[in-house]
């Protein structure tokens, strides 16, 4: 009988995520869900998301009341289909709780694996480290003013078979400030850098934003490295960029002024919390971030256009390479991606801005997952 | 990143703005250890509660130094280094103790900018401990931060946890004018997430530790935490606060203070230290002349009495200010009814 109920659980969004808050159930109980449909919304000290069904059925109990915190694993509802009776899902339920209970008492240390430090050439450079197999490794590559916690949603799921490896690069999150000349270049070298350091011979690059030219960069000078490319809302393809998004990231010093340009990289503002906020003024008060923010940006952006126009390096690639864009992104625009040659897929995610891979975790995933097959 | 103490961040502080900058001193009583002597074991105390210890073995007798028990003559020796080019941090060690050399801080080190026509810098720091609930009695228990907020040319700073004390430090040992900072006694081994890497918080500018829609607790130092103790126990019951830690009382970041007002109408004030012309009366002035019509509630202070600290526990307990007090004080002004409603 108990294959006929399918537990959903509080669901891990990023490898620091030890509980959440179911915010709202967005399902009344004994309603019918489809796989995939957001049946609740969960809010971490980082972000809140939608819950997406693990499968279909009617939603027979909610568990979780809304408002509250639970452990990750923990039994947020029950689906089942009708026929399934209140006994059956009453003993499933007594079941799950009893296990979860004894579960949580040995929880996995290796899943909650902290950021190390790796030192490359002068620089020291916060590394986050997930999965193992045989599979190529994959590589994260984060953009203008972001950090390894840009991946939290998307890490986990492409290391079931591999090693994955997200980094932040200099100037940013807790590596060194030190730039260097600030260019996707000077990045891309750092980055080839690390892989050598990790043992890494090659992998597929998953890269967001100015990433991406970095990506590109490290595509151009070090094809054997790269066995893939995956670029999300990628710098490089064009000239213009929101440089109210760049100047104004550079210059806000406090919430209030802070706030209002982060909204710039989501398409659902309500996805930027009060924590990632405070994360990033707290990043930025360190000695010589800003100082890195504004090489980085004179270098990359100088006169309010992209520099680097590197689509030839994307057109003469040789490896399977794919795009993924939010239509309503603000800050690079989808049409970058035209006129590339047709080997290269365009995935155009609706109602998503410049972060697809916190707003369509999923599809994102997904897609990433069939590149890197 | 990793856990550190208020102690350790404070101490992390000092080390890197001294390995920073050669101009950085530290002067104070037994803060090396006890040499002032000849004798004297060397780095054996690190001031009374430990905060410098370690200081005197990495940077030496040149720029970590005891100083006599006198206060008088220390302070105004630091006045001085700061005003010919050094950047003293001198260590007064409980602020109680500030009566035997006010005159070099009030009449001189914050005078000396305007005086000299703005072409005079005093980069000075006073750190001293205070605060109640250590059971250190009525002479080494005060929240004098309402004196040192009251003299125009000085910047003051109490810090609510250990990672507000690091940066707002920092901040305070690279400011050019002479600064107060005051340590809560009993915060030294509060621990949280610090950056190793140095950073510095500006002044001047309050931090929401939590934000609500009915009520606007502004609170001090470490009754920053026993306000959001208070916040989070009253959000179970449906009433959602604003915590304001204004991080410094001079400069204050009134603006902040007014608009949260105006967002929530009520408003309760925590402050430990004594009651009349107190960071208190101060805020509850401000929004009363600024913020009155968005007021649905009388003002609410959560302070002790006007008397000295008692040394006896049970009566110290009763005299401070705690989360307990602070959540009745917000149950209040939420259930006030205006006695004269609108017809």
């Amino acid at each position: 009988m108990t294959d006929l109920i399918t537990p959903i659980t509080m669901p891990k969004f990023g490898l620091a995520m030890t509980e959440g808050k179911i915010t709202s159930w967005n399902i009344p109980s004994g309603a019918q869900v489809e796989a995939g449909q957001e049946i609740a919304d969960i809010e971490t000290t980082k972000i809140t998301n939608g819950y997406e069904s693990p499968a279909s059925g009617t939603l027979r109990r909610q568990i979780a009341t809304e408002g509250e915190t639970l452990p990750v694993g923990a039994l947020l509802g029950v689906l089942a289909e009708p026929a399934v009776s209140d006994a059956d899902i009453d003993a499933f339920i007594a079941k799950f709780q009893a296990d979860f209970s004894s579960d949580n008492a040995a929880d996995t240390p290796a899943d909650h694996a902290e950021p190390i430090m790796v030192s490359v050439g002068d620089l020291t450079l916060r590394v986050q480290e997930a999965g193992q197999g045989d599979a190529t490794p994959v590589l994260f590559i984060h953009g203008f003013g972001g950090d390894l916690s840009n991946w939290m949603l998307n890490q986990n799921a492409l290391s079931t078979d591999r090693r994955t490896v997200a980094f932040d690069l200099p100037g940013h999150g807790g590596s060194s400030k030190n730039v260097g000349d600030g260019t996707p270049a000077g990045f891309a070298a750092t980055t080839a850098a690390l892989l050598d350091k990790l043992g890494i011979t090659s992998v597929h690059v998953v890269a967001h934003s100015l990433g991406g030219a970095i990506a590109l960069e490290l595509a151009k000078t070090c094809p054997q490295k790269v066995a893939s490319l995956s670029l999300i809302a990628p710098a490089g393809l064009g000239q213009s960029i929101n440089m109210d998004f760049i100047e104004g990231f550079i210059s806000a010093d406090r919430r209030k002024t802070l706030e209002p340009v982060l909204n710039y990289l989501v398409h659902d503002k309500t996805l930027i919390s009060r924590k990632m906020v405070e994360d990033i003024i707290r990043f930025k008060r360190l000695d010589g971030a800003l100082q890195g923010l504004q090489t980085i940006a004179k270098a990359c952006f100088p006169n309010g256009r992209q520099a680097e126009d590197l689509r030839s390096v994307l057109a003469s690639f040789a490896g399977p390479a794919q795009i993924i864009w939010g239509e309503a992104d603000e800050v690079l625009s989808p049409n970058d991606a035209k006129n590339l040659p047709d080997t290269i897929p365009v995935t155009l995610l609706p109602q998503t801005g410049h972060m697809p891979q916190l707003e369509k975790a999923a599809d994102v995933n997904a897609a990433l997952i069939k590149l890197a097959k | 990143m990793s856990k550190k103490s208020f102690r350790q961040a404070i101490n992390e502080a000092l080390r890197q703005e001294m390995q920073r900058d050669p101009r950085v001193i530290l002067m104070g009583e037994d803060i090396a250890g006890g040499q002032g002597g000849s004798a004297g074991v060397v780095d054996a105390w690190g001031g009374v509660l430990g905060v410098t210890k370690g200081l005197y073995t990495e940077f030496g007798a040149e720029r970590v130094f005891d100083t006599p028990i006198s206060e008088a003559s220390y302070i105004g020796a630091a006045v001085g280094a700061a005003a010919t080019g050094l950047r003293p941090v001198a260590e007064l060690m409980f602020v109680d103790f500030v009566g035997s050399c006010l005159d070099q801080i009030m009449n001189q080190a914050a005078k000396f900018r305007y005086m000299f026509g703005g072409k005079a810098r005093t980069p000075l720091v006073i750190r001293a401990m205070y605060g109640a609930g250590f059971n250190a009695a009525a002479q080494h228990s005060q929240a004098l931060y309402p004196l040192f907020t009251h003299i125009p040319g000085l910047k003051v700073v109490v810090p609510s946890s250990p990672y507000e004390a690091k940066g707002l430090l920092i901040e305070a040992i690279r400011d050019d004018d002479p600064v107060i900072f005051l340590e809560n006694k009993v915060m030294y081994d509060d621990e949280e997430e610090v950056p190793d890497e140095p950073y510095s918080i500006p002044f001047g500018e309050a931090n929401l530790t939590r934000e609500g829609d009915d009520v606007t607790i502004v609170a001090f130092g470490r009754m920053v935490n026993f306000a959001n103790e208070a916040a989070d126990r009253l959000g179970k019951d449906g009433i959602s606060c604003t915590v304001i830690d204004p991080r410094t009382t001079s400069p204050l970041d009134s603006a902040t203070i007014l608009e949260c007002v105006e967002d929530t109408g009520r408003l309760v004030i925590v402050d430990e230290s004594s009651p009349r012309c107190n960071m208190a009366t101060d805020v509850a002035a401000l929004v009363a002349e600024q913020a009155f019509d968005a007021l649905r509630a009388p003002i609410r202070q959560v302070v002790p009495p006007h008397t000295p600290v008692p040394f006896a526990t049970v009566l110290e307990k009763l005299y401070l200010p705690d989360a307990a007090r602070i959540e009745s004080a917000v149950r209040s002004v939420m259930a006030y009814k205006k006695a004269k409603q609108d017809a």
